[in-house]
C-alpha cells in the first residue's frame, strides 16, 4: 500500500446517495486480470451523459469526490477502488459507506472519510464554487480554503497503515505463531473442520 | 453463569486468533471460496511476494461469473473454447493459479461446477459454525447454514490466501424476526424483498442480520439460502440462520461434510450454536408473515419493493427529499410513470437463475407454473440457468428441462449468467427483465437494462402473460 498523509485539491460536488459499485465500475470491465486501466470504465453510465459532473473542465483531475449516504453499496468488487484511483480520485467524503467498500478503499490507500451531512452540504457548496479542499489524515480534519474545518474519526490501525503505507499481510504474518496455535487447537477440538475429500 | 451470546458472537469468539487494543480481532477463516473474477490480482500479489497459499485444504476454487452458459462441449464431446479473449484469459489464469498454488478446483467441465454459493452448500463445503469468505458479496448466502459468511475484496482474498485470517472489527447484531404462516404464492424471495423494502439498503450496514422466527424455522434449506443471500441488499455483510435439524438433514452425506464419528461430534457442536434465549441484539425488526404478498421491484434499488397488486409509486409519496430525487431518476431510467399498475408492465426478457434462485426447488416452483403453458409472444428471450451441474442433472431427471423448453425457455449451462451483465447473457438497453436475481441496479444486467426482481414462480407467471403477473392467479 502507498503511504497517504494529505490529499488536497478540487472536490467533485456530486452528493448522490446509494451509489453502488455497479455504477462505479460496471461488470463488463471485470474481465481483467490486472488492477490497471480501469479508469476508462469508472462511472461509465454517468459519464456517458455529455456535460456530466465528472467531465466538466472544472472537475477533471479532482482528487476528491463528495457523495451521499451508503456510498459503495452492492458488489464486493475491489475494482471500484482501483477504477477510482485510475481516474485520479484519491478520497471520497460521504455521510456513510458500505462496509465492504470502505475496507477495499482503505486497502488501496483511498480515503473514505465520514462527515455529517450538514458539513458535506457546506463542502458541496464551496466545492461548486471552486474551493480547494484538503484532507489531513494525521490531524483528522477536512479543511477548505474558505475557512472550513471539520474533524473526522478513523480507526487508529487503519490510520497507521495508511500513513506508513504498511503491507498488512506482512504485519499479520508477524502473528504467525498465534495462527499456528489456533490451527493446532482446532485440529484437536474439531478435526471435522477439514473438508472431507469428496 | 456466562453471558448470553448470539449465534454471531459464539462463532466470532471461537475464531479469535489475536485481539488488538481497539477491539479489532484477527479472525481465523475456516472456508475460502475462490472464483475467476476477483482472484487473479490476489494470486499475482502472492507470486510477487514469494508467498504460498497457507491452507489449500480449506480453499475451493470454482469458475462462475464470467463463464458463458452456452454449451461447453460439441457433439463429439470436445470442449468449445470461450469466444471472448479476455474471458478465456481470465479463466485460464484461474486454472494456472490453482495448479501452481495447489488449490482444489472444480472446473468448467466438472458436473459439480456451478455458482460458488450454490456449490459450497451442495458439496457440504459450507458448515455451521464456520467462518467462510469469498470475493463476492453474495457470500452472505452461506449464513443460511449457520456459517459466518461474508464477501471480501481482492486484497482480503490475498490476505486470506496468505494467512487464512482477516482483521475484522466486531459487527453489531440485528435480529429480523419473521413470525407466522406465509400465504399461498408467497415464497422466500418475497419474504426477503419485503424485509429489504422495510429496512432499506443501508438498514443493516455495520450489522450481521440473524433471521429468526417461526417463518424462517419452517423453511427448508434452499428457501433459507435465498433469504440469507440477500442480507447484503439490506446492507448487512452477513446473514445468519440458526442451525437445526433441517440444516443437519441437508448436510448429512454431502461429499465434503464430516462422516461417521466426526459427523456426530460436529452435530453436537452445532447444536450449541443457536443464540441463547436471553441474548441481546443491537437492533430488532419484527415482521409479520401475513403482511407479505408476492412482491416485485419497480426501481433501481432493491428496497424499491411493492406487492404485485400495487402501483408504481409517485416520487412525492416519499418523505425524504433525497429519496424523492432517487425515485424520479429511477422512474426515468425504468421508463415508468407513477400510478401504473405493476401488473400492466410488459416484459421482454425472463431470467430464472443466480445464486439467489437457481436451486432445484426454485426450478420446480417455476416449472409448476409453466407446465403445459408457453411464454407470451412479446417475451423475446427467456432463459433458465441452473445453479450447478448437479442441479441441472437433477432437473433433467425430473423432466423439468422439457417443461421449460416446451414453454419457450432456453435451458443453459450453470453460471452467474444474466445476474450481472458480465458474460454474454445480457438484457438489451431499454428492455425489461423479470429476474430472479438479487440486484436491479442501473446497468446491472447490461447497459440500459431494466430489471424487476421477483420469485421464480412470479418470473414464470410473467413469462406466460408477457407482463408482471400475480402468480396467485395460476395456483
Amino acid at each position: 500500500m502507498q503511504a497517504t498523509r494529505m490529499i488536497s485539491g478540487r472536490a467533485i460536488p456530486w452528493g448522490a446517495k446509494n451509489i453502488d459499485t455497479d455504477i462505479i465500475i460496471p461488470a463488463k470491465w471485470l474481465k481483467t486480470v490486472s488492477r490497471d486501466g480501469l479508469g476508462r470504465g469508472a462511472f461509465e453510465s454517468v459519464r456517458a451523459v455529455p456535460g456530466n459532473i465528472f467531465d466538466v473542465p472544472a472537475n477533471q483531475g479532482a482528487p476528491i469526490l463528495l457523495a451521499g449516504d451508503n456510498f459503495g453499496c452492492g458488489s464486493s468488487r475491489e475494482h471500484a477502488a482501483w477504477a477510482m484511483l485510475d481516474m485520479g480520485l484519491q478520497a471520497v467524503i460521504a455521510p456513510s459507506f458500505s462496509d465492504i467498500f470502505s475496507g477495499n478503499a482503505f486497502k488501496n490507500g483511498v480515503l473514505a472519510v465520514t462527515l455529517d451531512e450538514v458539513h458535506i452540504a457546506r463542502l458541496m457548496a464551496v466545492a461548486a464554487d471552486g474551493a480547494i479542499i484538503t484532507i489531513d489524515l494525521e490531524n483528522q480534519v477536512v479543511t477548505s480554503d474558505r475557512q472550513d474545518r471539520f474533524a473526522f474519526a478513523i480507526d487508529p490501525f487503519r490510520k497507521m497503515c495508511l500513513m506508513q503505507g504498511l503491507d498488512e499481510i506482512a504485519l499479520t504474518l508477524a502473528a504467525d505463531d498465534a495462527i499456528s496455535v489456533h490451527e493446532a487447537r482446532q485440529a484437536e477440538d474439531a478435526p471435522w473442520l477439514v473438508p472431507a475429500q469428496g | 453463569m456466562s453471558k448470553a451470546r448470539t449465534l454471531y458472537e459464539k462463532i466470532w469468539d471461537a475464531h479469535v486468533v489475536a485481539r488488538r487494543d481497539d477491539g479489532t480481532c484477527l479472525i481465523f477463516i475456516d472456508r475460502h471460496l475462490v472464483h475467476e473474477v476477483t482472484s487473479p490480482q490476489a494470486f499475482a500479489g502472492l507470486a510477487a511476494n514469494g508467498r504460498q497459499v497457507r491452507r489449500p485444504d480449506l480453499t475451493l476454487a470454482v469458475p462462475d461469473h464470467n463463464l458463458p452458459t452456452t454449451p461447453r462441449v460439441d457433439a463429439a464431446g470436445k470442449p468449445i473454447p470461450i469466444a471472448d479473449a479476455e474471458s478465456a484469459a481470465q479463466l485460464a489464469t484461474l486454472e494456472a493459479n490453482v495448479r501452481s498454488f495447489g488449490v482444489p478446483y472444480i472446473g468448467a467441465h466438472d458436473v459439480r461446477q456451478g455458482i460458488v454459493h450454490v456449490v459450497g452448500p451442495e458439496q457440504g463445503f459450507t458448515l455451521p459454525g464456520t467462518t467462510l469468505v469469498c470475493g463476492d458479496s453474495h457470500t452472505a448466502a452461506h449464513g443460511a447454514l449457520g456459517a459466518l459468511a461474508f464477501g471480501i475484496g481482492t486484497s482480503e482474498v490475498e490476505h486470506v490466501l496468505a494467512t487464512q485470517t482477516l482483521w475484522l472489527a466486531p459487527s453489531k447484531t440485528m435480529a429480523v424476526v419473521v413470525e407466522g404462516a406465509l400465504a399461498p404464492g408467497v415464497t422466500a424471495k418475497d419474504v426477503i424483498l419485503h424485509i429489504i423494502g422495510q429496512i432499506g439498503t443501508a438498514g443493516g450496514t455495520g450489522h450481521v442480520i440473524e433471521f429468526m422466527g417461526s417463518t424462517i424455522r419452517n423453511m427448508g434449506m434452499e428457501e433459507r439460502l435465498t433469504i440469507s443471500n440477500m442480507a447484503i441488499e439490506g446492507g448487512a455483510r452477513a446473514g445468519l440462520i440458526a442451525p437445526d435439524a433441517t440444516s443437519f438433514a441437508y448436510l448429512q452425506g454431502r461429499p465434503m461434510a464430516p462422516k461417521g464419528a466426526a459427523w456426530d461430534a460436529a452435530v453436537r457442536h452445532w447444536q450449541s450454536l443457536p443464540s441463547d434465549a436471553d441474548a441481546v441484539f443491537d437492533k430488532c425488526v419484527p415482521i409479520n408473515a401475513a403482511d407479505i404478498a408476492p412482491s416485485v421491484t419497480w426501481g433501481t434499488s432493491p428496497e424499491d419493493v411493492v406487492p404485485i397488486t400495487g402501483h408504481v409509486p409517485a416520487p412525492e409519496s416519499f418523505a425524504d427529499p433525497a429519496k424523492q430525487d432517487a425515485a424520479r431518476a429511477s422512474l426515468a431510467y425504468m421508463g415508468l410513470n407513477p400510478g401504473t399498475a405493476m401488473q400492466d408492465i410488459a416484459i421482454e426478457n425472463i431470467f430464472i437463475g443466480s445464486c439467489t434462485n437457481s436451486r432445484i426447488e426454485d426450478l420446480r416452483a417455476a416449472a409448476a407454473i409453466l407446465r403445459g403453458r408457453r411464454k407470451a409472444e412479446n417475451v423475446r428471450w427467456a432463459i433458465v440457468v441452473p445453479g450447478s451441474g448437479l442441479v441441472k442433472a437433477q432437473a433433467e431427471a425430473e423432466g423439468l428441462d422439457r417443461i421449460f423448453t416446451d414453454a419457450g425457455f432456453e435451458w443453459r449451462e450453470p453460471g452467474c449468467s444474466a445476474c450481472l451483465g458480465m458474460n454474454p447473457d445480457k438484457v438489451p438497453a431499454g428492455e425489461r427483465c423479470a429476474s430472479t436475481s438479487n440486484r436491479n441496479f442501473v446497468g446491472r444486467q447490461g447497459p440500459g437494462s431494466r430489471t424487476h426482481l421477483l420469485s421464480p414462480a412470479m418470473a414464470a407467471a410473467a413469462a406466460v402473460r408477457g407482463r408482471l403477473t400475480d402468480v396467485r392467479e395460476y395456483l
